[in-house]
């Protein structure tokens, strides 16, 4: 009877922070560049480097602790943990194991079954390790360092989670926070957000928990429902049949949607932790802190509600908008230039949404500026230009973030409201589809619709259709 | 009176005077390293054409006006742990044989800016892990005072340089007491400031918690500029401390007058030699003379500094030595199966015989299971060690005593039986432990002629007060009679 087991999930997510700089050195984090430009004595372990700390890595931590609720650890430490791989250029990685800068949060998820709260254990800081080339041709491995001292928090959660729903939910809530901070892009596919899933079974009512396996490799909120069912099912599959449950790590194939085994945890490696003797104690004071929380952003369940109280949108609307900040600011923004909210509410639910699926793209990554939506919004409201006229320089805004103003008038979009030029084209369009105009004159009152359509297309959309609709209508009646 | 025998100071002065030049200083050093250096092998590299570089560039300098530091223009020598750009740093092993650091330690940029010129880089234990020399690949540096002992360890190879004029001053390291240990041995001063003074960056680490650069000189005053020229506040050191004075030409006063200092019951019980106890006692005697108040007190805790150190100094370097891999830099095993292999191969042909004995002691002492056992105990009897010190400094400005329980050993005594070698290390590593600075004052010499050290001990970023005692010893002692 597989639905007398319960499934009991943690989970801990590396998230990358998006600092400029390295965690322990000053070389950038920037993504892509020739292997090993960005590296220094430090971050490719060099004998005698040294690390020093980037303040901005412990501001994030402590920010992301704060917004998960958890108490933050005044007097910190890092630790080393030991192990060789070429991919560690110290071959000790830097992390934080007997005094984690953040402790004993929570972070409240709802699914279908309703609201409920998922402990957070711990957050620590860590540095990210290079990245290894294996080359078929040459038979050889090449190091890249450039990823060597990235920053990361690792985010380990309680085991409060059970099912993949709830596992999603977990996840969407941490991205939501941390994307809200600028604190990380999150992005599970170019690996800023990587979780590793904890899992075990039990049978139902039981309080002691199963043996659990660790799976890795899961690179998409896809891959992570497959993956929590998968494993869910091996699980239950092996105790069904009265084998156990091995403690081991796991990784996802995504491909061929099962697992493998890598590594049993009964021989797992000691990594001889101790304190790192180079880096002092990271010491948050009732200052720093206060700094930290004064710029804690405005997150979006006060946003939602806020949002419900000051403007006169749909709460479907206000939904949306806030899933991410840079969405929502971009509203308020926009808002307060121009006024119109349900306007603004349209175009960044419609348009903007839109451009971003198609382009595969986030709300962070939108460049165009609130007073240049505003400046458009009141181009389409003065009818200085057409609504079709107004999603081409939307998209072009969208690019480029060009002042649409200005670009309407270098393209001499403007809507033409120019009797003459108008009959000019109108007669035109007559002329050319005497047919249309045959069986308008004979009844056909669609054909007129067709007709408009015409003009629109001769004046390049920078008409007005009601002031075309009824000049035809005086021609022709 | 030779160039040679000028103090670092007084080859500066008559260099900016235009007495000699930096080149000529340079020549006569590489003149000595000639006579030498077959014999005591201070080096493990001294290239002759490129310091003449070094002293013609420094020479056009002080012409120039550009350098009036009163080190300028002198032939300066440094441990071969500090990273030193485009110039080999071998740490005195095979790992590192060919290793060519793309940069310099702080304290080695420092040390150019004050317009000191590098000659090279001398000889040390492997790691700095000894107190003989004798664990260098390079083979051992022999006592300028008698050839058949060792000069100390594990900056061997910096005083030995100093005592014989192969160098005018040089840089060393101390972590357990590798400076202070050598300069008692071969007769020079050795000066080991507080933990955080000079800058780690560029020093390969041996015991991170524990290891602070410092002075090897054949005076007082030459150490205290020297380490005034060296020591700085540096961003890239996590615990090197803004805060700390650093002007130690300063106390370089004839004036010990109400100056407090304690002798240590502990440091003069069984073990220790009758001849250094004389020494050293004639020494504390002088300084009362000087005007010191000089008593005895229990200082406690010293049986447990051997055990701690070696525990915690282990450990650290277990993980520091851990980058020593064969993948990035130095020496990599040939024909290996695989990665495994490689490491193993590479790590085990790579590092001597003690390197190794402590690697392993280290891993065990954080293996799971064993580190509340040992490591974590270690650092609560450290912790306890500075409250002792603590303790005796709110009684006195100063701790005096030996350096050493005996003069230097004799080649191949030390690394047949390595516990007595630990041992030998009682009165400098708990100084270590504490974070304090210390210094080593040449006080005599024994029965075979070999030199006795005087060691005094400071309070942390006490350095002035050290080097005020020191200087007046210096002056006073040939004033007494022993």
């Amino acid at each position: 009877m597989r639905g007398d087991y319960e499934t009991v999930i943690g989970l801990e997510v590396h998230v990358e922070l998006a600092t400029k700089t390295k965690i322990f050195c000053g070389c950038s984090t920037a993504f892509g560049g020739e292997p090993n430009s960005h590296t220094c004595p430090v971050c490719t372990g060099m004998p005698g480097a040294l690390p020093v700390l980037n303040r901005q890595v412990l501001e994030y931590a402590v920010a992301v602790g704060l917004a998960t609720g958890c108490e933050i650890t005044r007097d910190s430490k890092f630790d080393r943990k030991n192990y060789f791989y070429p991919d560690n250029p110290q071959n000790y990685q830097i992390s934080q194991l007997y005094l984690p800068i953040c402790r004993n949060g929570k972070v409240e998820i709802e699914t279908g079954s309703g609201k409920k709260f998922v402990g957070i254990h711990e957050i620590h800081m860590e540095e990210d390790a290079g990245k290894l080339i294996h080359d078929e041709r040459f038979q050889c491995s090449l190091v890249d360092h450039n990823r060597s001292g990235v920053p990361l928090i690792e985010i380990v959660s309680e085991p409060d989670m059970r099912s993949a729903e709830e596992v999603i939910a977990y996840l969407e809530k941490l991205r939501m926070l941390i994307r809200y901070l600028g604190a990380s892009d999150c992005k599970l596919q170019e690996g800023s957000m990587r979780a590793d899933v904890n899992l075990s079974v039990r049978e139902a009512g039981k309080e002691e928990l199963g043996t659990r396996t660790e799976m890795k490799n899961l690179n998409s909120f896809r891959a992570i429902i497959h993956a929590v069912e998968n494993e869910r099912e091996r699980q239950i599959g092996l105790l069904a049949e009265g084998n156990s449950v091995v403690s081991e790590t796991r990784r996802w194939d995504e491909n061929k949607g099962c697992s493998y085994a890598m590594r049993s945890k009964e021989d797992a490696r000691d990594y001889r932790y101790f304190p790192d003797p180079d880096l002092m104690p990271v010491h948050v004071s009732e200052e720093m802190l206060g700094e930290i929380l004064a710029k804690q952003p405005e997150f979006r369940t006060e946003k939602i509600e806020r949002f419900k109280r000051e403007y006169d949108i749909p709460e479907y609307d206000i939904d949306i908008i806030t899933e991410s900040k840079q969405m929502a600011d971009l509203f308020e923004e926009t808002a307060a230039l121009g006024g119109q909210p349900k306007k603004v509410s349209n175009w960044l639910m419609g348009e903007t949404l839109r451009l971003l699926k198609e382009r595969n793209m986030d709300a962070e990554d939108i460049r165009f500026s609130p007073g240049h939506l505003a400046a458009l919004l009141s181009l389409v409201e003065s009818k200085a230009i057409t609504g079709s006229v107004a999603k081409e320089v939307f998209e072009k805004m969208f690019e480029e973030d060009v002042d649409p103003e200005v670009y309407v008038e270098e393209r001499g979009l403007k809507t033409v409201y120019d009797e003459g030029r108008l009959r000019e084209a109108v007669e035109k369009v007559l002329e050319e589809n005497p047919r249309s105009a045959a069986d308008y004159k004979g009844g056909k009152q669609r054909a007129i619709g067709f007709l408009v359509g015409q003009t629109m297309k001769a004046m390049k959309g920078k008409a007005d259709p009601e002031q075309v609709n009824r000049m035809l209508r005086e021609m022709l009646g | 009176m030779s160039i040679l025998d000028c103090t670092a100071l007084e080859l500066a002065r008559k260099i900016k005077a235009g007495q000699y030049t930096a080149i000529e200083a340079m020549e006569a050093v590489f003149e000595r390293i000639g006579e030498k250096e077959e014999e005591y092998h201070c080096y493990i590299t001294a290239d002759k054409k490129s310091a003449l570089e070094r002293a013609a560039g420094v020479q056009k300098k002080i012409e120039a006006g550009e350098l009036r530091g009163p080190l300028a223009g002198v032939p300066a020598a440094v441990k071969d742990n500090l990273c030193t750009k485009g110039m080999l740093t071998s740490c005195a092993s095979k790992m590192l044989w060919n290793f060519v650091p793309s940069y310099s330690a702080t304290a080695v940029e420092n040390l150019e800016r004050a317009g000191a010129v590098m000659i090279g880089k001398t000889n040390m234990d492997e790691f700095a892990m000894g107190s003989t020399t004798e664990t260098s690949c390079h083979g051992v540096t022999r006592n300028p005072a008698d050839p058949e002992h060792v000069p100390g360890g594990s900056s061997g190879g910096s005083a030995a340089a100093v005592a014989l004029s192969e160098c005018f001053m040089a840089l060393g390291s101390d972590t357990g007491g590798s400076i202070r240990q050598p300069a008692s041995h071969c007769g020079v001063v050795g000066l080991k400031p507080t933990y955080g003074t000079v800058s780690r960056y560029g020093l390969v680490a041996y015991a991170s918690s524990l290891d602070q650069i410092g002075t090897l000189t054949k005076d007082v005053a030459d150490g205290a500029c020297l380490l005034e020229a060296v020591a700085s506040y540096d961003q890239k050191d996590s615990t090197s401390v803004p805060e700390a004075a650093r002007d130690f030409s300063e106390a370089l006063r004839e004036d010990v007058t109400g100056m407090r200092i304690g002798i240590p019951k502990d440091y003069f019980g069984e073990g220790l030699d009758q001849d250094v106890r004389c020494a050293v006692l004639a020494a504390a005697e002088t300084l009362k003379k000087a005007g010191a108040a000089v008593e005895e007190f229990d200082l406690g805790m010293v049986q447990y500094a051997v055990p701690a150190y070696y525990t915690i100094a282990t450990a650290e370097a277990s993980s520091n030595l851990e980058r020593f891999d064969g993948i990035k830099y130095g020496y990599r095993a040939e024909k290996v199966k695989d990665l495994h292999d490689m490491y193993k191969r590479t790590r085990s042909e790579g590092f001597g015989a003690e390197v190794k004995r402590r690697i392993m002691l280290g891993s065990f002492v954080l293996s799971s299971g064993y580190y509340d056992a040992y490591y974590l105990k270690a650092l609560r009897t450290k912790a306890l060690i500075k409250r002792a010190f603590d303790q005796a400094f709110e009684k006195y400005d100063l701790i005096l005593g030996p350096v050493a329980p005996s003069t230097a050993p004799k080649l191949g005594e030390s690394l047949s039986d390595p516990l007595k070698m630990y041992l030998g290390d009682i009165y400098t590593i708990a100084v270590n432990l504490a974070g304090l600075p210390g210094i080593s004052v040449p006080c005599g010499k024994d029965k075979s002629g070999l030199p006795i050290g005087l060691q005094l001990i400071g309070d942390c970023f006490a350095e002035k007060k050290l080097i005020r005692a020191a200087y007046t010893y210096e002056k006073r002692k040939g004033l007494v009679a022993p």
